[in-house]
């Protein structure tokens, strides 16, 4: 986090002007000089970094130059709009990859986990920007089936948090938001269930319990299962970040008012405090979450003392 | 009727640019309550015959040809589920590095009760009545506190004693116990062993135990099969082949073993090694390293011979035979 | 099997396993030739290109968006269509593919020689060295590639201008993706050298006097070549997709010297008037040239693995 704060400082620092932006090109260079003194922009950088993280705490991320508002609330609006973006994404991919990549560890010569292995490798080739675009033509123009853009219906919740999913107008818009983001991570997660669990079937722990003749499903789901998920957790949780930079490219194509769009809007405007405002927060979510995906490994791995604890 | 009955038992790996053919006509019979020895070197095929046993063979191995028998069924015509069932039921095996057998993501408990829900219908908190119960009878201290604990709080000794309890859960009729001490300390081997060899007396249950220390078949066994490069060599009462070893093999193995050695003296090895299964030699597999290699040796097969309660694959085992019979009767 | 030493480095290759499985493995082959005719008709690209889509004069926008030769309305000298600045498509495809192909390359490389060379010395030093080189790969990995080069670069634009930046776009892809990924080759090549610094031909080398450069340049890196390899397959597909991403966003390749990724971003508002080509075409292009590589590299892995028996 601190990395994230004083590299984000360094940029908004040598980024434009920012006086230049909030009093635009007309007032004289006298007035110029006594709002930079007031604004603190002549003191040294650590003293400005400072005042920045003091004020960051607190909540105050600076101003964004385009909206005039404070960036964090610009951020604030944006987010559930991305969170759900990201939520649906990981439905699709989770409920999806466990099943396939279990079934194509276990039958790897089957016709079935060939087409699944074919259309992984070109799952990984596609950029997600070009999965978007073929389905937007394939669902939104050529069938008709789905919307193309927008957000749709959504409905409030809990007075702040806008949802897609209470509606089936919301859910049409989310959908191929939400697979167009998953396409990309679904193949990866697939491919590494499945060589994580062709490995973990052929250990001794599992042909012990083939030989005390426990029955298939239990081995497979049980004792092969759990032992394949604990690499893929931890592969997961730094996949979280590729994902947050997919959601850029995700919401740019649909235009999806989230996080990412307004942050590359951000930046084509050099809307400096928001980029920063931007960072500071994507970085944040990336410590939760990956505080989260270590405390859910703790939890399933045994030889980490965290499960004994809790258990 | 012997409980088990091994014939012809052919087991082949099927590489990507070669067939190897891993154990060769392999053949022998056990009867119930009988314990029989496997030795032999690493990669003789003595593990292969106890997997091909409970049909466990690894990829690339396959079941080439021959017929087991068990308890006069014939293994090869059961469905997977009736296979399923013998597994764990009626024969139990111990693999060789109890580090690696238990699942290090569940507990002892989970992993004792999960066999026998499997095979009979009971409940759990009845399952680990019977877990407790022969937690006690390996002599493992606190058994009710070891159904909650995971494999990696245990010690190696521990370990293997819990392994050996879970095989006599379902009172099996045959445990196939596959080099059980060799990953465990010295000073625990003797204890192991000792255990399983009272286990099975007690409860009389058929064992076969692979091993490629004839010092732990000596103790143990009543019929040991010694193994080279997938074939049986020689076979018998261990007392027999301990006290009198007849194939140059076998005498090999035991002069090779520290207590034949007087001290000061350098310890006796057969030299070179096993061929590997991708470059067997023609005709008998050990010439190359024999000393009584004869011509013979390097063309043909040797047949098995019976000599006393002792059946040998040996050509010069045979001649010398030969020879004795005819001094003895000479008129026959 | 002493034989082997006498004979020489290239007919052990041709014997070797390696070759031996190529030949056998449809899909390897294919694959690579497909790649050779990517890689022959970029390099030879001003020869084959009907036109030359950097020369201004050659475009006429009346030409703009005509569709490929086998539709309606086509002009035969335009085979694939022309693209909305009236520049013949096939032309620029061959010249972008050119240009994502360099990309690629050397970015790779870049990654390679930076990423090899801190992961010997991180694995051979150990100690202090290697959790502090160790912590900021960490960290790097953490943030997505994706997210690095979008920062950078519009940094640099706003910083550069426009102007400049479409100059040097090339000189910086290659160079904001190559210092991004370099953890990837660090963390393998010290894996690597943590394993072989404890095998004994090491010691024998110390032993003799060597200093630590030859041992590691000398020694320990030919052990390690083959995960290099695999590893670079797949980073030249992902340089390739983090290229057309970026120059689709607008951050890359300008329009007066398109890449495949800006090409498909310049046909992107075309899809609903009709004129799909302009994004199709150049879409699947890049599909195929990443898929080849991505199934080169599975195959790769798949033959220097020895652990996996395709029984």
């Amino acid at each position: 986090m601190f990395v994230i704060s004083i590299i984000s400082f360094a940029i908004q620092d040598k980024l434009g002007d920012p006086l230049r932006e909030l009093v635009g090109q007309s007032v004289s260079e006298e007035v110029r000089n006594e709002l930079r003194e007031e604004m603190g922009l002549n003191d040294s950088f650590f003293v400005q970094y400072t005042r920045f993280a003091k004020k960051a705490i607190t909540g105050d991320l600076g101003t964004s130059y385009f909206f005039k508002e404070p960036a964090l609330t610009v951020i604030l609006k944006k987010l559930p709009a991305t969170l759900e973006l990201v939520l649906g994404a990981s439905f699709i991919i989770i409920g999806l990859s466990i099943p396939l990549g279990v079934y194509t560890a276990i039958k790897p010569n089957a016709l079935l986990s060939k087409a699944i292995m074919g259309l992984s490798i070109v799952g990984i080739s596609i950029p997600v920007f070009l999965t978007a675009i073929l389905m937007i033509y394939v669902f939104a123009v050529e069938l008709r089936m789905l919307p193309s853009y927008g957000r749709g219906e959504i409905v409030e919740v809990f007075g702040y948090w806008k949802t897609n999913f209470a509606t089936w107008d919301g859910i049409k818009h989310i959908l191929m938001p939400s697979m167009a983001l998953a396409s990309i991570m679904l193949p990866l997660f697939i491919r590494l269930i499945r060589s994580e669990m062709m490995e973990t079937l052929q250990s001794d722990y599992v042909r012990y319990a083939w030989a005390k003749g426990l029955k298939a499903k239990r081995i497979w789901f049980l004792h092969a299962l759990k032992n394949t998920m604990l690499p893929v957790i931890t592969v997961g949780g730094v996949q979280i970040g590729t994902m947050v930079a997919y959601t850029i490219l995700t919401e740019t194509v649909f235009q999806w008012p989230g996080m990412g769009f307004m942050f590359l809007e951000a930046v084509n405007r050099v809307d400096t405090p928001l980029i920063v405002a931007y960072l500071i927060i994507v970085g944040f979510i990336f410590v939760v979450t990956n505080t989260l995906v270590d405390l859910l490994y703790g939890l399933v791995n045994p030889t980490v003392k965290l499960a004994r604890m809790g258990a | 009727m012997s409980l088990l009955s091994v014939r012809d038992l052919v087991v082949k790996f099927a590489m990507r640019h070669q067939t190897l053919t891993a154990l060769d006509n392999i053949s022998f019979e056990l009867a119930r309550g009988e314990r029989l020895g496997i030795v032999g070197e690493s990669g003789a095929g003595k593990s292969i015959t106890g997997f091909a046993i409970l049909n466990l063979l690894s990829k690339p191995g396959f079941i080439a040809g021959g017929k087991i028998m068990f308890d006069g069924k014939d293994m090869a015509a059961l469905s997977n589920e009736e296979m399923r069932l013998i597994r764990g039921d009626r024969i139990a095996m111990i693999f060789q590095d109890p580090m690696v057998t238990l699942n290090p993501v569940l507990t002892i408990g989970e992993q004792m009760i999960e066999t026998l829900q499997a095979h009979r219908k009971i409940s759990r908190a009845d399952a680990a009545q019977i877990a407790i119960v022969k937690l006690r009878e390996v002599y493992i201290p606190a058994p009710e506190e070891r159904l909650s604990q995971y494999p990696h709080e245990l010690s190696g000794g521990m370990r293997q004693r819990i392994i050996i309890a879970i095989a006599l859960l379902l009172d099996p009729q045959l445990i196939i116990a596959d080099e059980p001490t060799t990953a465990l300390d010295v000073t625990i081997q003797a204890d192991i062993m000792e255990l399983l060899l009272e286990l099975c007396q007690n409860n009389k249950v058929s064992l076969i135990l692979i091993t490629h220390d004839l010092g732990v078949v000596s103790q143990m066994t009543e019929r040991t099969l010694v193994m080279y490069a997938g074939k049986i060599i020689e076979s018998g009462r261990t007392r027999e082949i301990v006290n009198d070893p007849q194939h140059p093999y076998t005498q090999g193995l035991i002069n090779a073993l520290p207590q034949q050695t007087l001290p000061g003296h350098k310890l006796k090895q057969i030299p070179g090694n096993m061929p590997g299964l991708g470059a067997l030699p023609t005709g008998c597999a050990f010439h190359p390293r024999c000393d009584f290699a004869t011509e013979t040796c390097k063309k043909t097969m040797p047949e098995f011979i019976n000599f006393g309660d002792v059946k040998v694959a040996c050509h010069e085992v045979a001649r010398l035979h030969q020879i004795n019979k005819t001094a003895e009767q000479p008129d026959d | 099997m002493s034989g082997t030493s006498d004979l020489s480095r290239w007919t052990r290759f041709k014997r070797s396993n390696l070759v031996y499985d190529f030949f056998h493995n449809k899909v390897a082959m294919v694959s690579l030739v497909i790649f050779a005719v990517f890689v022959l008709s970029t390099v030879f690209a001003p020869l084959i290109a009907p036109f030359d889509p950097y020369d201004p004069l050659q475009i006429n926008i009346m030409n703009s968006e005509l569709p490929p030769s086998w539709q309606d309305g086509s002009d035969p000298q335009f085979v694939l269509g022309t693209d909305d600045q009236g520049r013949d498509l096939l032309s620029a495809m061959l010249y972008g593919t050119r240009i994502s192909l360099i990309i690629g390359i050397c970015a790779v490389a870049l990654q390679a020689v930076l990423g090899i060379s801190i992961g010997l010395i991180a694995g051979y030093i150990g100690g202090r060295t290697d959790s502090i080189l160790m912590r900021i790969a960490d960290i790097q990995l953490s943030f997505s590639t994706l997210m690095v080069a979008i920062i950078v670069l519009a940094v640099a634009k706003a910083i550069f201008g426009s102007q400049s930046f479409n100059e040097y776009a090339l000189f910086m892809l290659v160079l904001v993706i190559g210092i991004a990924e370099w953890p990837q080759y660090a963390r393998t090549v010290r894996a690597t050298v943590l394993a072989e610094k404890k095998k004994e031909y090491v010691d024998a080398a110390k032993v003799l006097g060597f200093g630590p450069m030859r041992i590691m340049l000398r020694h320990i890196l030919p052990n390690s070549v083959s995960p290099i390899f695999v590893i670079s397959t797949v980073q030249v597909a992902n340089a390739i997709i983090s290229e057309a991403s970026l120059s689709f966003l607008g951050l890359g390749m300008p329009v007066s010297q398109p890449s495949l990724g800006s090409l498909i971003a310049s046909g992107q508002a075309y899809i609903f008037s009709g004129s799909w080509w302009i994004t199709a075409i150049p879409g699947f292009f890049l599909v195929l040239l990443v898929l080849v590589i991505n199934l080169l590299g599975d195959w790769l892995r798949d033959v220097l693995n020895p652990k996996l028996y395709k029984g």
